[in-house]
Order: C-alpha cells, then structure tokens, then sequence
C-alpha cells in the first residue's frame, strides 16, 4: 500500500483528484453489475478504478476482474467485518485508504467508483468518501420501496430501479415507482434500467456528465 | 485520565478497527470459541499476551514521541517498528497491525495535527499500530500510561464486538465479560507501561489463527 | 514438594532469585551453578572445537567433527539451579548441538534458570536441536536464549516444551527467546506455561500440551544476489508467502527460502519474519506429533 507523505484528502475542495462515486442498494439491486456496465461504457475515455466492499471477502471483486471490464489491479476489495454501511459511512478510513492507494498506484484517475456491500434503505455513503452516490433499487422488492424512502432512496444524487424487465412477473408498477420516487425525491433524478438486457447508457452519461463537472471544477492547482 | 482517552479508546473512532476481528473470526470458525466462557479464555489469553506486548510498545512510542526522560530511552520510529516486527513472526499479523496503524495515523493526523505524526508519516509510513496509537496519543495529549490501556483496551474490544456479531452472543453477557477483565485490562496497561525491557509474550495460537485467515476463502472480517 | 509459585501470572522478572544464606541445600542436594562452553575455529579450512568446557550436569560430548551432544550428569534442573551454556561458531566454521534426553525440569528451591548464549560469526553456521524440555508439576523455570548472527551467518534452532510428563499439570516456566541480526532485532519471543487459565486459551494454546518452534535463520550473504525476486513490502507479505517461493521478506533478500507459508498442516505454520529468517510455530498434543509437525514446517524452507 501507498505512503500517506501526502493525504490527499486533507485536499479541502478535492483539487487534483478523481470523482469519487458511491453506489448503494439492497443485496441483489444489480451494484455490481452496475459497476461492470459503468466501466465497460465509460473505460474507454476515463481514467477509472473500482473498490469493492463485500460482506464476504472478495467475492465482487473477484467477479468484476473475471468479468474484463477493467484491469485487475484496479479493482480492490475492502472487507468490512459484518458492517457494509460502516465502512462506507461512521468509518471510512479503509475505503479512502483503498481509493487513495488506486489514485497514488495509477493516478491520475478521473473516476473512482466505491461499491458498497448490500445492506439496507438507511446506508449512504458519508460526504467524506463519495462526492456523488447512486442507490441501486430493483423492482422485485416491490413498487412500494420508494414510497418507503430512507436516506438511501430519498437522498441519492441518482436513484436507479433496476431489472425493469422482471416488473410483470413481480406486479410492480413502474408507473406508481416513478410519481413515489419523484415525491420522496424533491426532484432528484431517477433512471429506470434492465442492466442485463439494455445495459446502463442513461446511467453511463449521468455519471460522464458529473465526472466532466468534477474535472472542471476541480482542475489541479497550477 | 484524559478525555482524549476516550475518544483514543472509542470504537467509533473512525480508524478502520471494526473490520478486524483479532483472529476470533478464525477462533469461532475452528470452534475454539464458541460461547460465552471460551470468549473469555480467548480475550484473556490475548490480552496478557498480543495485549501486552502492543501495551508495551504503545506506552514506548508515546514515551519516545514525548523525548520522556523516563526509562527505557527514547527510540526511533524505525527502531520502534522493528521491535514490533521482531515481536510478531504472523506475516498475517504484521499485515493486519500495519494496517490498522496506517488507517490511524491518517485519521489522526487530521483530528490530532502535529509534528509528531507528520515525523512517524515519514519515516514509517505503514506503522505497526501500537507504534501510531503511542505517537498519537502523544499527539492528543494522553500520557504513556493511559495510552497502553488504549492499547490493553483496543487488544480485546475488537474481538469482543466480532465475537458478538459471529455468534450472535448476549451483547451485555459480552459486555459483562469485558467488565469482568477490567482488573487485567489495569494490570496488563500498568505492567507494560512499568515495563524497562518491551514485552515479547506470544500467543502461538493467534499466530496460527491469524494464517488461517489469511488463506480463508470466506471471511467478513480483514483479521 | 511443593513450592510457592511466582505471582499468579507475571513470573518474576529476569534477574536471579535473591536467597537467604544457609538455603543452599535441598532435600540434601546443593543447588547447582553450571557454566558450559563451546567453541569453534577454523583450522585448515576445517571446522575444530578448541573448547569444549562441561560443567557438571551440563556436560558436553564430541559426536562428530563439528557436532555436541548434551549429556545429563544429573537429574533436573531443579528449583534453585542456575546453568548456562555459550556457544562461539567462529566465522566460516560449522556447528551442530544435540541433546542425548529430554530436559526433565524439575521443582527445588526457588526459580531455576537456563541461560544459552550463542554467537554465529561471519558465515559461520549453527544448528541447535536438542531434545524437548519437560515441564514438570510444580518447576518454576526460566529460560534464556540470546542468539546474534553476523553477516552471512545462518542458525537453524528448536525448541519443544512439553507441559508436564504423561497426565501432569506442568509447573511454571517463562522462555525467552532474543534473535539478532547485525545488531537489529529478528525475533522477540517469549513463551509463558503454566498458568491454567491461560494456557488452555484459544489464543494461546488451546487444548495442546507442547509448544514448538524452530527459526531458520539467513541474514543477507555478500555473495546472495539482493535482486531478483522482488522485494516485498509489509502489505503484501502475508499474501505472497502462499505464493512461494520467496526470499525472507527483509529489505535485503535473505538466504531462506519459503516454498509455502501460512499454516501447511494442522497446528504448525510457517512464518515467514519481518527479517532474514522464516519461524516454524507448531502445537501439539504431544511430543511426537509436536516433533512430526515441526519437520513439516521445516521441510517447506530451503536453508
């Protein structure tokens, strides 16, 4: 692992760094395969790395390197002994160790995604790890999730519904999702996907976008 | 004592220490611990071994960061973290203490700044965690002595919170248990804090534990 | 006879018990003060023991050119008995110490102790493998040992303690175990038995009767390439020791290889130090699963 001669985030305003995005969700909202539609969609033209936070060992992690859509070496796991909303909310320390450790080994980056482990509406990602986080739902947990809120769902910068294509089978009204969604919402943005079937291109441009204000607005300091 | 103590000594200081178990993942893995009284044998049999020697090399480095005239003389990081190495043959462990110690420093140079921990940064950048935790106590203003109970403290809390959340165990029959060391929490701190030579006591257990893990296919907790 | 013990779980320190004049004799038997020595030279090109100083019950025999046997002359150690052993392998020179029995220590009066010095010269080599030490009901023994090595120096040691004869609780002991490399720590170790609260702890020994380890250790040779494989920093240790072979993770390459680390069987591991030496740690039931699971350990290190 990297030496820490400079903290990058003792960085007030994140200059000189990459995005850091989070992305949530319950156990089998489709993050991790999220993630892999994210890096085949944007690797091309960003500097990208990805940590994963798994309830058991590395087992993302694993699967994303298999999958090839990013180099190995960019993916690194953080374990989070039982508590996945811990380690990316009260104690982030081993999270930005592993997101400083990518930007210090393959920097600079313009992209860092953090995965969180699977765990419930309440987790967010804390303001001093993610500057931009997207909460993963799908519908097979049924049409009254949004409705429901918790932070994840109501304070989100992107809420994805996944698995869109599995909303007959579960009688889940997508229409009732979105007018819910957008009350708890206050008019954040919400994105309906089928990441297996259609892939994740309106989530892929959100995030350019968002990466393109970063770059511009964080500049390293001549 | 010290309010710095306490926030030294928190878990919810957010320093990365809840994702590791002390080998009581391994311990409740293999069976060796799995209740109540084999949790107490298990954090007794840690605390006056790895507890001691991390006490000791605590109260060391918040000596040394303090330049304390008091014996033994003042070290070195670098001299500090080699008896540290010497003091732990678990290439697991080494990995698991450095890590810890890494994560602490970088916490505590933000709560705590000074030239102390910007010193230890640079010359360890990856300390052993006693060796941060005495430099950051110096730092936060808790003297040597109180800075090996954190250390006593942090030897068994850790293991004692994985041990609840793999077991399923009372959380207050836990915490009654903890209670029930406070005496050794007190001995171990005051003896390594006393101590002229630092500890050496090992655990061949932990360090069998400690491999395990390492090599375990599944696992929630990083140690 | 019984003895009262030391504090319940902090022995007394290092230094020699302080006794009261006319308590020299136990159950009729003084107690001993024994000072044995080694020491090699190079003659020829060839290995030579210019010393070889028993002393009463240390008592040493020549087996082989370069090789010592520990004789018993006595029972024990018992309570009260101070013995010591230096060892000097003079650089280049080659040596080898056995043991014909197992050490049976025994309670007396007081605490005794065991003091073994060893110094390894420039390339010079050591091999200290004696028989296991027995714990006794009731002993209250300490152990020392301060092993240094020079430059290109290379020790392999091993040391058993068995808790007790068959169906014994064993008495006290504390060992202490001091490797230095060129002056910087190696291995600090120091094993306590006897305190049964402790010693059935998972953390320490659980539900074995013996303890055992033996450090294979290589400090850097000139004449050892310090390149090649790739050095490896503190974080990936612990992951590349399963990937063997390796060097010992020192910044200098050491001459130890490792072909697996990590645990290779049932209760023995093989570990790999921040330095230039690898630990074989096993813990057994008894004296010769203790002994088997150790020469695993060993089998996997090239030294």
């Amino acid at each position: 692992m990297g030496a820490n001669h400079e903290d990058h985030h003792h960085a007030p305003d994140g200059h000189g760094r990459a995005l850091r995005l989070g992305i949530g969700g319950p156990v089998g909202s489709g993050k991790t395969a999220l993630v892999a539609a994210l890096c085949r969609a944007l690797g091309p033209e960003l500097r990208l790395g990805v940590v994963t936070n798994d309830i058991y060992t590395t087992e993302d992690a694993d699967f994303l390197r298999r999958a090839g859509v990013l180099d190995p070496e960019r993916i690194l796991a953080v374990e989070t002994g039982c508590c996945p909303h811990t380690a990316i909310r009260d104690d982030i320390a081993a999270n930005l160790d592993a997101v400083e450790t990518l930007e210090e080994r393959f920097g600079p980056l313009d992209l860092v995604i953090v995965e969180s482990g699977g765990d419930n509406l309440t987790a967010t990602f804390s303001r001093g790890l993610a500057d931009a986080q997207i909460f993963v739902l799908d519908v097979s947990g049924g049409d009254k999730v949004p409705r429901k809120g918790g932070p994840g769902v109501t304070t989100a910068d992107l809420l994805v519904v996944n698995k869109t294509d599995l909303a007959p089978l579960v009688g889940a009204d997508l229409g009732v999702m979105e007018r819910d969604a957008g009350a708890v919402r206050e008019g954040r943005p919400v994105l309906f996907t089928s990441i297996r079937q259609g892939g994740a291109g309106e989530v892929a441009a959100w995030v350019a976008e968002r990466v393109h204000g970063w770059s511009h607005a964080h500049a390293p300091v001549a | 004592m010290s309010a710095a103590l306490l926030l030294l000594a928190d878990s919810r200081l957010p320093a990365g220490g809840h994702a590791h178990s002390g080998g009581a993942e391994q311990a409740v893995k293999t069976g060796a611990v799995h209740d109540l009284a084999s949790l107490r044998g298990f954090l007794a049999g840690r605390l006056h071994t790895a507890g001691l020697v991390a006490a000791g090399l605590t109260a060391a480095a918040c000596r040394s960061a303090g330049r304390s005239p008091t014996p033994p003389a003042p070290m070195t990081w670098a001299e500090l973290d080699a008896e540290a190495d010497a003091r732990t043959a678990s290439p697991a462990q080494r990995e698991a203490n450095r890590q810890q110690g890494r994560l602490l420093l970088r916490v505590a140079r933000r709560v705590w700044p000074s030239p102390v921990l910007e010193e230890l940064a640079l010359a360890v950048p990856n300390p052993h965690h006693p060796v941060a935790l005495g430099a950051v106590a110096h730092a936060a203003g808790v003297p040597p002595d109180e800075a090996a109970m954190a250390a006593a403290y942090h030897a068994v809390a850790g293991a004692a919170t994985a041990a609840v959340r793999l077991l399923g165990l009372d959380p207050v029959e836990v915490h009654r248990l903890l209670a029930g060391l406070a005496p050794d929490l007190d001995a171990v701190a005051e003896r390594a804090a006393a101590a002229e030579v630092l500890p050496a006591t090992s655990a061949p257990a932990l360090d069998l534990l400690a491999e395990r893990h390492a090599r375990a296919g599944l696992r929630l907790f990083v140690s | 006879m019984s003895l009262p013990l030391p504090p319940r779980r902090y022995p007394a320190p290092v230094a020699l018990s302080h006794r009261t004049p006319g308590a020299g004799e136990v159950a009729g038997r003084r107690r001993m003060r024994a000072s044995a020595a080694v020491s090699t030279a190079l003659s020829g090109g060839r290995t030579i023991l210019p010393l070889l100083r028993s002393d009463p019950p240390l008592t040493l025999r020549q087996t082989g050119p370069h090789t010592v046997h520990l004789v018993s002359t006595a029972a024990g150690p018992l309570g009260g008995d101070h013995l010591s052993l230096d060892l000097d392998v003079a650089p280049g020179t080659r040596l080898e110490i056995g043991s014909i029995a197992s050490t049976l220590v025994l309670p007396g009066d007081g605490e005794s102790l065991s003091v073994i010095t060893a110094r390894v010269g420039e390339g010079a080599v050591l091999s200290f493998a004696p028989e296991p030490t027995v714990l006794a009901a009731g002993c209250a023994h300490r152990m020392v040992v301060r092993l240094t090595l020079a430059e290109g120096a290379r020790a392999r040691w091993r040391e058993e303690i068995i808790f007790g004869r068959y169906g014994e609780a064993p008495g006290r002991c504390v060992a202490g175990f001091d490797a230095m490399v060129e002056g910087r720590p190696l291995l600090r170790q120091e094993l306590t038995v006897g305190d049964p609260s402790l010693d059935g702890s998972s953390a320490i020994y659980g539900s074995a009767r013996c303890v055992g380890t033996t450090l294979l250790a290589a400090p850097p040779h000139p004449a050892t390439p310090k390149s090649g494989s790739p050095g490896l920093t503190a974080g990936q240790a612990g992951a590349s020791a399963a990937e063997g072979p390796i060097g010992a993770n020192a910044p200098g390459q050491g001459a130890t290889g490792v072909r697996g680390g990590g645990v290779v069987a049932e209760g023995v591991a093989v570990l790999p130090l921040a330095g230039p030496g690898v630990l074989v740690s096993a813990l057994a039931a008894d004296a010769v699963e203790l002994r088997r699971r150790l020469g695993l350990g060993e089998a996997q290190i090239a030294w």
